[in-house]
């Protein structure tokens, strides 16, 4: 195995930083490398009791009776909750960051009301003085169950014949409710310009079905929660979560108390990728507390994390696309149903925006789906949707480039989507680094270098995902040293703390070192949304950069007075104020930092804001190049080389970024070739561990080189663009182009295991 | 409620006695009785490889070693790798690599790392692959991990020459 140099990065970003753009060692990396960070699980309390979870062994059916008498009365025993001691939820839809949820659905899915709608979820839940006992407690509790069919796929959900989940489901008709039962939740449509002329002006078209399978986010830290509802009535939560005031607001809507009574406070995450955003164990782990008097801590398992939380749904997608022969693509057509699991919102509506985002077409239409299956609720995962519709979408686009025989980047470049593209769902692109990542894999070496050996092949993806938005603030405290002290309430998954401090830095003028970032609980900062749809460093780091401004600003007033000068001549420039006029006239920020309190006192500056909707700094984009050899005898598909390229608007800490493009990578990788739910036809899973679901390993993969494009964002102050997403969306149907390239073969399924190549291959022979 | 059995061993140099009971594992003994809790559960069925810990001079999950089993061994943990307030050259280069991202596999990592550059100063890419194939990671891709691990062994190599 070699290793390749890293290609240059490509830097279009004109404004030159002294802090931003360096590499600084992380505020939070001390504790994380000896194991001093603690995370959900690792919570403490006096007095701590341990919840277990009852979950439904089946996928489908209704209950009928629980009797938890025989466990309340097992001594250890202290409380035992089922569906029937949460309040029932009103009929309305809750916004959770990435992607909303009908209050009603989270209630049910939390503890199942009368039935249980998919394996493993929830019926009842026990605290006891030590785990084990709860989990004998568990086998006592007797639950009567009347075994209904299940449903596993969403085109066999969207069958007239089809079992329905919710008696009371009606579907949703293109914006307008309908009285039609069915387990279509909802069914959208996007369009623009005229399909059908589109088509006829087409040279060829290509029309494809596309499958995939049910995956898990993966995180390596299972859930876990401690709760105290306290004498006072006050609910105290210690959780792993991506969004500590999205848990403060379920915590409040699901148990009907008010905000201000729930203090959530966020512990270390180990990874959620957007299957930490919902509430499972929480709401529970609160009832149980409320009842037995004591904290009470809830952990699940790895089987639990695999049938109870995430996952990203499986889907089937139809792609129809036509083009000119000198490469224009004309009209773009898809038919996307996914799985929502037990209950309504699956991302599919995320995904119809991506699936032809990448390309600037005049005639779409898009139809999607929302179906609703006999699986464990879906949530978000990295880019949710997005992946789904590359794999099929980017297929196609390689398909269609080869019949017209133009190179697969040509062509994409011919048709990339620029400023002032309009997307079908409505939204015009701002200024966006689309054609400029393309450039980059064409010119990247890789592209071009010769493939050594048989049964090798090349493939390119490319993918676009948002920056969300919403919601951060930020306080700044300046210290007598000249340091200062941040507080913020992002959870911190992959570096955000270096990342938003770096941006206070860059202000203040001090070095990234001389910022401690702190992310405090609830009752401590000002509302931040969630650390999930590429916006941390964007949103939160915006709201940083904005409270240093304010810092300045009062620094500036403070050394105004020592110098008895009107604040309005003074300025600051790389952590050094100075009269404009009078070139005596200089303090550096330590300086005017040592005298704050003969000059007024502290200086403290907060900053709060909206960044902005789905649509907020343009996006970012993502390209794949991947080589792979596919093993004739076996089927089994070894990745050679990888290269990712994504624009990154500025990169902050381009460490990190690289590291977000390595991962997002590496999950897309282990999406394409392994990784899928093993359903038994009655909906139970059979790979619930982390042998049998198979995620890649060290060994599996070769280093993944990245190359960093900075196209600035126009709206963010330093230009940034969220990296955290659109990286896992492009590797799957790359490796796919590359397999064909490799065989000859498509592969229309997810995943291309051993068993599908060989499949594939056989069929060739034939 | 089964009787607890009383445990001697040596837990990063030090002395350390608990009772536990025949049921739980050296992970939970470590982690909820013993209080060191930077040895993580991801699976507790020793396929993730954030509880492994040094027993004896070989690297196990803990999560599939009982408590009672641990009976005169002589264990580390991550707790024990830095040496009083030094960082030990892999957490130095696990810092500086930016080779973690959520952080809860790195103490399996760090204590793997340390084991097979213990062994095998100078491993070749393949051979930390290898070796690292137990310790599952989701966020990193791996990448910055390996780095991190061959610039730790070229610095201890400088180090005792």
């Amino acid at each position: 195995m070699t290793t390749t140099d890293y290609e240059r990065n490509v830097v279009l970003s004109s404004k030159t930083y002294d802090v931003v753009g360096t590499r600084p060692v992380r505020p939070d990396g001390a504790d994380k490398v000896t194991g001093r960070a603690l995370y959900g699980a690792d919570f403490d309390a006096a007095g701590l009791l341990h919840g277990k979870m009852l979950r439904s062994p089946h996928a489908h059916a209704r209950i009928k009776s629980i009797d938890t008498s025989r466990a309340e009365a097992m001594p250890g025993v202290l409380a035992v909750v089922t569906g029937k001691d949460l309040p029932s939820a009103a009929d309305k839809v809750i916004e959770l960051g990435e992607g909303s949820t009908n209050l009603m659905y989270l209630r049910d899915n939390v503890l199942a009301n009368d039935k249980a709608l998919y394996q493993g979820h929830a019926i009842a839940a026990v605290a006891a003085t030590s785990p084990h006992e709860a989990e004998e407690a568990l086998g006592l509790i007797e639950v009567e169950y009347e075994v209904l069919p299940a449903v596993l796929t969403a085109p066999d959900g969207m069958r007239d014949d089809a079992p329905l989940l919710h008696e009371n489901l009606m579907t949703q008709e293109l914006g307008e409710k309908t009285d039609k039962h069915s387990n279509v939740a909802d069914h959208f449509q996007h369009s623009k310009g005229d399909l059908e002329a589109g088509f006829a002006e087409a040279d060829v078209i290509v029309e494809r079905e596309f499958d995939t399978k049910t995956v898990h986010q993966g995180y390596i830290e299972p859930h876990a929660a401690v709760a105290l509802w306290n004498n006072d009535g006050r609910l105290h939560i210690w959780c792993s979560t991506q969004g500590a005031f999205t848990v403060r607001d379920s915590m409040s809507e699901i148990l009907g108390v008010p905000v201000s009574q729930v203090r959530v406070t966020p512990m270390e995450i180990g990874g959620g990728f957007g299957g930490k955003i919902s509430v499972y164990l929480e709401p529970v782990a609160a009832v149980l507390s409320k009842k037995s008097g004591h904290p009470v801590k809830m952990v699940m398992s790895r089987r639990e994390v695999f049938e109870s939380t995430g996952p990203t749904p499986g889907s089937h997608i139809k792609i129809k696309m036509g083009v000119t022969k000198d490469g224009k693509i004309t009209a773009a057509q898809a038919h996307m149903a996914y799985e929502a699991g037990g209950f309504p919102g699956s991302p599919v509506g995320a995904g119809a925006m991506c699936v032809f985002a990448v390309y600037d077409t005049d005639n779409v239409v898009i139809d999607g789906y929302d179906v609703v299956v006999n699986k464990a609720k879906t949530a978000a995962y990295r880019a949710p949707g997005a992946p789904n519709a590359a794999f099929a979408a980017e297929q196609v686009v390689d398909e269609l480039a080869r019949r017209i025989g133009i190179d697969p980047m040509d062509f994409r470049l011919k048709n990339a989507s620029k400023e002032g593209t309009r997307r079908a769902d409505g939204p015009v692109f701002p200024r966006i680094g689309c054609a400029e990542v393309m450039e980059a894999m064409k010119n990247h070496p890789h592209y071009s270098a010769p493939l050594e050996g048989p049964n090798r092949g090349r493939g390119v993806g490319v993918g676009f995902w948002f920056n969300i938005g919403f919601e951060s603030s930020c306080t700044i405290s300046v210290n007598a040293d000249g340091t200062v002290t941040l507080t913020e309430g992002s959870t911190d998954i992959g570096g955000s703390r270096a990342s938003i401090a770096m941006q206070a830095a860059e202000v203040l003028g001090i070095p990234a070192e001389s910022v401690r970032p702190t992310v405090v609980d609830t009752d401590s900062i000002g509302y931040t949304a969630v650390t999930g749809g590429s916006r941390t460093t964007y949103a939160t780091g915006w709201a940083a950069h904005d409270a240093a401004q304010e810092v300045n600003r009062q620094m500036i007033e403070r050394a105004a007075k020592i110098w008895e000068v009107d604040a309005e001549d003074l300025e600051m420039e790389h952590g050094v104020i100075k009269h404009r006029r009078d070139s005596e006239l200089q303090m550096s920020f330590k300086d005017v930092a040592s005298q704050l309190n003969d000059t007024g006192g502290p200086v403290v500056g907060s900053a709060a804001l909206n960044a902005g909707g789905m649509g907020a700094g343009g996006g970012s984009f993502a390209g794949s190049i991947v080589d792979v050899e596919v093993d004739p005898d076996t089927g089994k598909v070894s990745v050679l080389r990888f290269t990712a390229v994504q624009d990154a608007g500025k990169a902050i800490h381009p460490s990190y970024v690289e590291g977000q493009m390595q991962g997002g990578s590496v999950q897309g990788i282990g999406w394409a070739l392994n990784e899928e739910y093993f359903m038994t036809d009655d909906g139970t899973m059979t790979n619930s561990s982390l042998l049998d679901y198979r995620m890649p390993t060290s060994l599996d993969l070769p280093m993944i080189d990245t190359v960093i494009v900075e196209v600035p964002s126009p709206s963010h102050p330093f230009g940034v663009r969220g990296v955290g997403e659109a990286n896992i969306i492009p590797p799957t149907p790359a490796i796919a182009n590359a397999i064909h390239n490799a065989t000859g073969e498509r592969m229309y399924k997810l995943p291309m295991n051993p068993g599908a190549v060989m499949e594939a291959i056989r069929k060739q022979k034939k | 409620m089964p009787g607890k059995t009383h445990v001697q061993t040596i837990i990063n140099g030090e002395h350390v006695d608990f009772l536990c009971e025949p049921r739980q594992s050296l992970l939970e003994c470590l982690r909820d009785i013993i209080g060191l809790t930077g040895s993580k559960e991801g699976c507790n069925d020793g396929n993730c490889g954030a509880c492994t810990v040094e027993m004896d001079g070989r690297i196990v999950t803990s999560c599939l070693v009982l408590g009672v089993e641990a009976e005169g061994s002589e264990i580390g943990t991550i707790e024990g790798v830095a040496s009083g307030s030094t960082l030990h050259p892999i957490q130095q280069a696990f810092l500086e690599g930016a080779a973690l991202q959520c952080g809860i596999c790195t103490p399996g990592f760090i204590v793997a790392s340390k084991s097979l550059l213990e062994q095998n100063p100078n491993p070749t890419e393949h051979e930390i692959r290898f070796w690292l194939a137990n310790n599952l990671c989701r966020c990193t891709g791996y990448d910055k991990i390996i780095r991190a691990v061959q610039e730790a062994a070229g610095r201890m190599q400088e180090a005792t020459v």
